[in-house]
């Protein structure tokens, strides 16, 4: 352990988690926030579900109905996948490049604390009049139609954690380009890293476009803009673009770091170099380019005509091919290897034929004149599911465990893991399988109940089931998380001891500066090289020396939560409450205020000096 | 062990059951009973590109379960190391150059396909009055949660059950009035959203063998989120032979004035002409423009198949309905916009809109 752990008040915990700027900790953060979105997420999906069990229910309203899909969908995507992504980027990247942080500390905070309170912001909607109620993807027709304040909680919301990710993604780029250790090539960088890369680039050119149009809606909806009212001589299908040529790449920007997570699982617990390294970053970078030119094969119905459509659809096809290239070279890095059937490797092995079916359906989806059929369907309900839960999902339940000693020092337990495991993996099947068939049966999607004898019948009750074994699936991993904590078994450096990349050189969890001395870095899989050379820890690039760290700081908290006062001012401006407007201007206070204070305090951050870092010998941290 | 297997088998057969028993779903619905050209087409692409998945999925479940089977670690291997292998340049060339050419042999019916359903040139061709030539053209226009069906040529205009003839290409312009929906006949061709700003045109054709088989009668779909009633906006599909349609056809727009019968019809027709006209129209021929027509056309209300889209079409429901269209379909517009009905009214509207019909 090192020294910076030792027992601190609860109290002072929390003010540590506040204030912090050290990678580690935002991770954690992340994880956190992000688990509690999910959980929320999947009691929405559970009422979901139960709501559709059987025909002409009535356990929700149809109003309500709309308002949990909704949200179902953006916490999902928005306030739970996006963030989980980001927890294990934060607590593997810096580590897997063999740098002590990111290259920005404070934004790094500042980044969690606006998307934590944008979803704080979002799910406020709850008690104050409803939620959106217009789907995740808001389309704009719909959502200028809807009378409560939902939407401009949508609209608001989304945009204060965008702004959290956008910076973000921009962190992690500027980190991975500047940040690496001596010896760290481009193309000895992880998979994780490389992907983590990829689609911080996706963030910095999508989000923009979310941006935009979620502040040319919020114009229309709080200041009478007339940009999507047709009447007005607005064109809704503007909106529909705007959203797809963010919403497409972020389907890619949660897909890749799955992507990541699993390419190092498989070399791992194979005991394998990953087979065909180099066409696999050449095919995460393909997957991240083409990721820009597919966006409107989500608006084949819309009337864009048939060139268009032929278009998008040959365009849509041409992914497969590095998905493909992805797919073989996993099943190759374990061809001949020596594969160990842990927790995460379930997972990652689960993994390839779900995700294999979700990509065939995509294919499918991609034959334009047929996607006539598909589109709004059921069938795309069970192919989305299986691309985000059959791969992003199994990736972030892969990296719960597979990074879990890394980032607390405890391994979950194993035998709970391959149960939440199976009752997962079978729930999700059950679930969603038999979605594909609903669609072809003629369901369409969102449907708040359905008639009896439409043939739907028997297909909804099975779904509805699954579902279920998905949440005692949950529940389970939370009692094994609960119990590995509790019981606090320690672990070392390398605890699933086929370590390869950086982090597993450095102690389980890595001293707050990570790296004493940064580590050379000899090729790819750079601690397993040392390894096998016979040696236990990274050869030090440099002397050791002082350590400059970044000083904490609680200014990210009130940067954000002024936007988030600010919102409701800017909300409720438009009903003529006469305390909205000084609310936004407090709000923008606090922001501004907090902002000023940033750029003219200088903080020069603090050394860690030479001699403390002598004295902390066989304490770890060592490189 | 072998117990166990024999469970598993036992499961699987009954999977099996279960998937063969719902088969491929009702043949009025369902898009795996194409009962028309479009959907036909739909379907053979369907079944092209399963085949293809289907080749790619066999080919990594083979890979797959001879790796986790054959490199599994056990007790004797446990601390050998595999060689490190760093790629294959030829078996990389190869699952990059296969893919390629099975996503060609796709492509290629995915591209003809798409300009092939999009071809509605035959709309376009106008005699000197302005009407099209040869082609039969329906206006369909989504409202909040209703459908009207306009015959611009026929100087027709009717609501939520649309009327076609069989094995005769129909052409359709599709716009909505409020927020987007989308137009979807499951069984005869694949969906096209009617936007709010423009209009869109498609063809569908309805089979004359497939019609019989379904008793002349496909479900319609709205397939866009568009509020509460979302899912409870459907519509009929009444097919007809060509010349049941042709007389159809007559027989609307001979339905000029609809006279009430008996006491009761003519109280009805009193309340309506009070209550219900400044919406809803009863005659065919409505030649008010469409921002005016805020309502169904009632012309032939009691041929109907369903009271309000959802409802089984009795008098009973009929009642429901005009008491309380909230209780019915959440968030629909007819609520509020006219005075409470007693039940002597209601009984009176109701014998009148019952009579609404073409044959009498």
């Amino acid at each position: 352990m090192s020294t910076y752990a030792h027992k601190k008040s609860f109290g002072a915990t929390v003010w540590d988690y506040l204030t912090t700027v050290d990678h580690k900790k935002i991770g954690i953060l992340y994880l956190i926030a992000g688990g509690f979105f999910f959980l929320v997420g999947g009691l929405e999906a559970l009422f979901i579900r139960v709501q559709l069990a059987v025909p002409n229910n009535d356990f929700v309203s149809a109003g309500l109905y709309n308002e949990i899909l909704t949200m179902h969908g953006t916490t999902m995507i928005f306030l739970a996948a996006m963030p989980l992504i980001f927890a294990f980027m934060n607590a593997a990247i810096p580590l897997q490049i063999g740098a002590r942080d990111v290259a920005f500390p404070f934004l790094n905070s500042l980044g969690f604390w606006l998307f934590f309170f944008g979803g704080v912001f979002l799910n406020c909607s709850w008690f104050l009049g409803g939620a959106p109620d217009a789907g995740w993807t808001s389309y704009a027709s719909l959502t200028l139609e809807s009378d409560t304040h939902g939407v401009d909680f949508y609209i608001l919301g989304l945009q204060i954690s965008g702004i959290g990710t956008l910076i973000g993604g921009i962190n992690f780029l500027v980190t991975i380009v500047n940040m690496r250790a001596p010896g760290m090539t481009y193309m000895r960088m992880p998979l994780f890293t490389w992907s983590a890369f990829v689609t911080s680039a996706l963030i910095l050119f999508a989000f923009p476009a979310l941006t935009v149009g979620l502040f040319l809606l919020m114009f229309d909806r709080l200041f009478g803009g007339n940009f999507f009212d047709v009447s007005a001589g607005g064109n809704t299908i503007i909106w529909e673009h705007l959203f797809w040529i963010f919403g497409h790449p972020e389907v890619y920007i949660l897909i890749l770091p799955a992507f990541g997570i699993f390419s190092e699982i498989f070399a791992t617990f194979s005991r394998k170099r990953l087979f065909g390294y180099s066409s696999m970053v050449f095919a995460t970078v393909l997957i991240g380019f083409l990721g820009f030119m597919v966006w409107a094969h989500h608006m084949f119905t819309v009337g864009m005509g048939p060139i268009a459509n032929a278009i998008f659809a040959v365009a849509t096809m041409a992914i497969a091919v590095p998905t493909g290239i992805k797919i073989f070279n996993w099943l190759f890095t374990m061809w001949g290897g020596n594969i160990k059937f842990t927790t995460p490797m379930l997972y990652a092995i689960a993994f390839i034929p779900s995700f294999v079916a979700g990509g065939v359906t995509g294919i499918m989806n991609a034959v334009a004149a047929a996607d006539y059929q598909y589109h709004d369907s059921y069938f795309v309900v069970a192919h989305f599911h299986y691309v985000i839960v059959g791969g992003v999902v199994l990736a972030l339940l892969a990296g719960t465990h597979y990074y879990w000693p890394k980032m607390f020092g405890t391994l979950l337990n194993e035998a709970l893991g391959k149960i939440t495991f199976w009752l997962f993996l079978i729930g999700f099947h059950l679930t969603f399988f038999i979605q594909h068939f609903l669609g072809l049966m003629g369901m369409p999607r969102r449907v708040f109940t359905y008639l009896p004898n439409q043939g739907w019948e028997t297909g909804n009750l099975i779904s509805s089931i699954g579902a279920f074994f998905m949440g005692v699936a949950v529940i389970i991993l939370l009692i094994n998380i609960v119990m590995t904590q509790v019981k606090n078994v320690r672990v070392g450096n390398d605890p699933w001891e086929d370590g390869r990349s950086l982090e597993w050189a450095i102690p389980s969890p890595p001293p707050f500066y990570n790296f004493k001395q940064l580590p050379l870095v000899r090729g790819l899989d750079p601690y397993w090289i040392e390894k096998m050379e016979g040696k236990k820890e990274m050869t030090p690039a440099e002397p050791l020396g002082d350590i400059h760290m970044p000083n904490p700081s609680f200014l990210p908290v009130t940067i954000s939560f002024g936007l988030f006062v600010a919102a409701f001012g800017a909300m409720y401006h438009v009903d003529d409450k006469n305390w909205a407007l000084p609310v936004l201007i407090i709000g923008m206070g606090i922001t501004l205020i907090s902002m000023l204070i940033r750029s003219v305090k200088d903080d020069h951050g603090f050394h860690i000096h030479k001699e403390d870092l002598e004295n902390e010998d066989d304490k770890g941290g060592r490189a | 062990m072998r117990k166990r297997l024999h469970k598993w088998r036992l499961i699987s057969i009954f999977a099996i059951l279960a998937l063969a028993l719902s088969g491929c779903g009702e043949p009025f619905l369902s898009t795996l009973t194409p009962a028309g050209e479009v959907a036909k087409k739909q379907y053979d692409l369907m079944i092209l590109s399963t085949v293809i998945m289907v080749l790619v999925i066999i080919v990594v479940t083979v890979i797959f379960i001879y790796v986790i089977a054959r490199f599994r670690r056990t007790k004797k291997n446990e601390n050998s190391i595999p060689k490190q292998v760093e790629g294959n340049h030829k078996l990389e060339i190869i699952w990059t150059v296969i893919p390629i050419l099975l996503l060609l042999v796709l492509a290629v019916p995915t591209v003809s396909y798409t300009f092939q359903l999009a071809d509605v040139s035959p709309m376009k061709q106008k005699d000197k009055d302005g009407k099209t030539k040869d082609a039969l053209v329906v206006n369909v226009r989504a409202n909040l949660y209703w459908w009207e069906f306009e015959y611009p040529d026929l100087g027709i205009v009717t609501s939520q059950d649309l009327f076609v003839p069989t094995d005769k290409k129909v052409y359709f312009n599709v716009k909505s009035s409020d927020v987007k929906h989308s137009f979807w006949i499951p069984a005869v061709g694949g969906k096209t959203d009617t936007n709010p700003e423009g209009v869109n045109q498609f063809w569908l054709e309805f089979d004359g063998k497939g019609s019989e088989k379904v008793k002349n009668q496909f479900y319609g779909k709205c397939a866009e989120l568009c509020g509460p009633s979302h899912a409870y906006m459907d519509f009929k599909v009444q097919t007809l032979s060509q010349d049941d349609f042709k007389q159809w056809t007559q027989d609307m727009k001979n339905l000029k004035k609809p006279a009430a019968e008996g006491n009761l019809a003519k109280e009805g027709e009193e309340i309506y002409n009070k209550s219900c006209i400044g919406c809803h129209a009863n005659t065919a021929n409505d030649s008010r423009p469409e921002q005016a027509r805020t309502a169904p056309n009632l012309a032939n209300f009691g041929d109907r198949t369903r009271i309000a889209g959802i409802l089984e079409h009795n008098e009973e429901n009929l009642k429901k309905w005009m008491q309380d269209p909230e209780q019915v379909k959440p968030g629909n517009l007819m609520t509020g916009k006219y005075q409470k009905l007693d039940e002597h009214e209601l009984d009176a509207l109701t014998a009148y809109l019952m009579g609404l019909k073409l044959e009498q």
